[in-house]
């Protein structure tokens, strides 16, 4: 186990020594001076493009760039922002906590209407259950996160008055943006969790311990879903992923602090430094967690950690 | 040979297109993407109203006999924008796609059937790039370039690339372990014309599946990009930019964000019950 640890951990350092690459080199990318992209909207005299210019270091070898942007990044110093002045690390501390909870509580969701919606469609195949939960799974795939948010406030907010329309902080904030984004990774984990149990139910160890007299409900959790539910899992670490996304998405809509607000905000201020921090940050987070579901369902099923 | 794949009666895979319209899902996506598509061409002449054109004596009007599907805070006619709208997020989507199918088809190919440090090279940058997760790899592209319609293209477009690349990689690899390549190779073929004779086939299949399903999911990404502010720009009637411009008048004008979000769900309805209906005639294997 120890040895497949290492060996994961080992793969994830060029990954994001890669990630550190691409957003480093997206400054570079810019057509024309990125600094002037920058200040477009300001009067500027070519003293300030100057001095812009070595707080972001432009005039070092682009090596040295690299060095500097890479040894910052992993103390945690990831740049200033060119808006409000501040450290993008802080930036993205007041604003990383909303953004997991609302990742989090989604993925809650997703999971408690996608599994069993999976699971019965699997049990009850070619029934009407099976065929209008994966009608409905299908139509939620298709549908933009940002109309059901929208849906939801009319529905929940505005006629109802259950549950405020906007704004971040408490619980009662967090149920329409949890909703909205579960319902949307529920419908693909509803999807995988039906063909997954398919799968495992034509098995010959399934078969063989309903032959044997085992109770239905018995074989199914005990035996059935034990093992569908590795491919599960890894979608869990994909669709984790996806939240993060996707909650650019939806903080928008629902004016949620987050850090896809901050990114977003960032773009439409040409705040690069921001960008770039938050960018990284996300992809980091997103690769770690892949590692962390890699090593979850190495515990869950040892032919992974032998293999 | 899978390049007569959707040929009746011929190849490898006889009756594919036949049986695609037996298949009620998919049957179902083509009736409504055909009927997408045709409103989408003829929007300039199906439309009762200059899409663009304000008149704010006529703002907020409910759906009736002047208005189809009511007009919107500028009194400009949502009908009419919608059917515009259908216009450019199609027009997105196959563009999206067709650059992501574009880069993504020649480094798959170049990577399964060169493999060892070709390959490695190239996986790692994959790798790397689908360390981004879903929309942020386009955000940060859009970000690169700068907000707009045509940069949202490309954006929705690069950003599917390393997709593209590992699924025909994946193809690739099978393929070219067959007896046929072998002894088209033994029989002195170039690289070239093995690629493009033997190789290329065996990836259209799978490659017409993904790129059907990512045709659906280019035009959410776009959409969702021009809700954001990032893609099209007023007064452009895109679909994302429509439902984000009707987001203050939910309560009074419901219909401004309704019609714009019943026209992106049901398009990628369609191309997702194609996809699906295509992958279980041409992919089986790829079936979740």
């Amino acid at each position: 186990m120890l040895t497949y640890l290492a060996r994961r951990l080992l793969a994830v350092v060029p990954v994001l020594f890669g990630v550190t690459l691409a957003v480093f080199s997206m400054l570079f990318l810019v057509p024309g001076d990125p600094v002037k992209m920058m200040l477009a909207e300001f009067v500027t005299t070519p003293d300030q493009i100057a001095q812009m210019r070595a707080q972001l270091h432009l005039d070092e070898p682009i090596l040295k760039q690299y060095g500097r942007f890479v040894a910052n990044a992993v103390r945690g110093d990831l740049g200033t922002s060119i808006r409000s002045r501040r450290a993008v690390s802080t930036e993205i501390g007041e604003n990383v906590g909303s953004t997991a909870q609302l990742a989090v509580a989604s993925m809650a969701v997703a999971v408690a209407i996608g599994v069993p919606l999976g699971l019965l469609a699997a049990l009850f195949r070619s029934s009407w259950f099976d065929a209008g939960s994966m009608i409905v799974a299908l139509l939620g795939v298709s549908m933009p996160s940002f109309w059901l948010g929208l849906l939801m406030i009319v529905t929940f907010s505005l006629h109802l008055g259950w549950f405020p329309a906007t704004g971040g902080g408490d619980l009662h904030h967090l149920v329409l943006p949890a909703v909205t984004l579960g319902m949307i990774a529920s419908a693909i984990i509803a999807r995988l969790t039906r063909s997954s149990m398919l799968e495992v139910l034509g098995q010959d160890y399934v078969r063989t311990a309903r032959a044997k007299g085992l109770a239905w409900w018995g074989v199914v959790v005990r035996h059935a879903l034990k093992n569908a539910l590795i491919p599960i899992i890894t979608i869990f670490g994909l669709q984790f992923g996806n939240l993060l996304a996707g909650a650019v998405i939806v903080e928008t809509v629902f004016s949620r602090p987050g850090l896809g607000r901050l990114i977003v905000g960032g773009i439409l201020a040409k705040d690069f430094p921001l960008v770039q921090g938050t960018v990284l940050f996300v992809a980091t987070a997103y690769v770690l967690i892949n590692v962390l579901v890699d090593i979850a369902y190495a515990f869950v099923d040892p032919r992974i950690r032998f293999g | 040979m899978p390049s007569s794949i959707l040929e009746s009666g011929s190849g490898s895979r006889p009756g594919a297109l036949r049986r695609l319209t037996r298949h009620r899902g998919a049957l179902l996506g083509l009736v409504i993407l055909a009927a997408l598509a045709l409103m989408a061409l003829a929007a300039p002449w199906l439309s009762p109203r200059d899409p663009i054109k304000t008149s704010p004596r006529e703002a907020l009007q409910a759906p009736g006999p002047r208005f189809l599907l009511g007009s919107d805070q500028f009194g400009r006619d949502v009908a009419s924008r919608a059917l515009h709208g259908a216009r450019i997020s199609l027009t997105v989507g196959l563009i999206a796609v067709a650059i992501a199918v574009a880069l993504g088809t020649p480094v798959g190919l170049l990577s399964g059937y060169y493999g060892g440090r070709v390959d490695g090279f190239v996986m790692r940058v994959v790798d790397v790039l689908l360390a981004f997760p879903g929309i942020l790899l386009a955000l940060a592209i859009v970000s690169v370039l700068s907000p707009g319609l045509n940069n949202v293209m490309i954006a929705v477009g690069l950003a599917a690339v390393p997709n593209y690349a590992r699924l025909v990689r994946a193809s690739v690899l099978t393929a070219r372990e067959q007896l046929y390549v072998e002894a088209a190779r033994a029989l002195g073929s170039r690289d070239l014309g093995i690629v493009a004779r033997y190789i290329l086939p065996n990836v259209v299949a799978p490659l017409i599946v993904t790129a059907t399903l990512g045709l659906g999911t280019a035009i959410l990404s776009a959409a969702a990009l021009s809700f954001l502010g990032l893609g099209s720009q007023p007064p452009q009637p895109e679909w994302g930019r429509m439902l984000s411009e009707g987001r203050d008048y939910l309560r009074e004008a419901w219909w401004i964000s309704t019609v714009p979000g019943v026209g992106i769900m049901l398009t990628v309805l369609a191309m997702n019950l194609v996809g699906d209906g295509l992958r279980d005639v041409l992919d089986p294997r790829l079936k979740i």
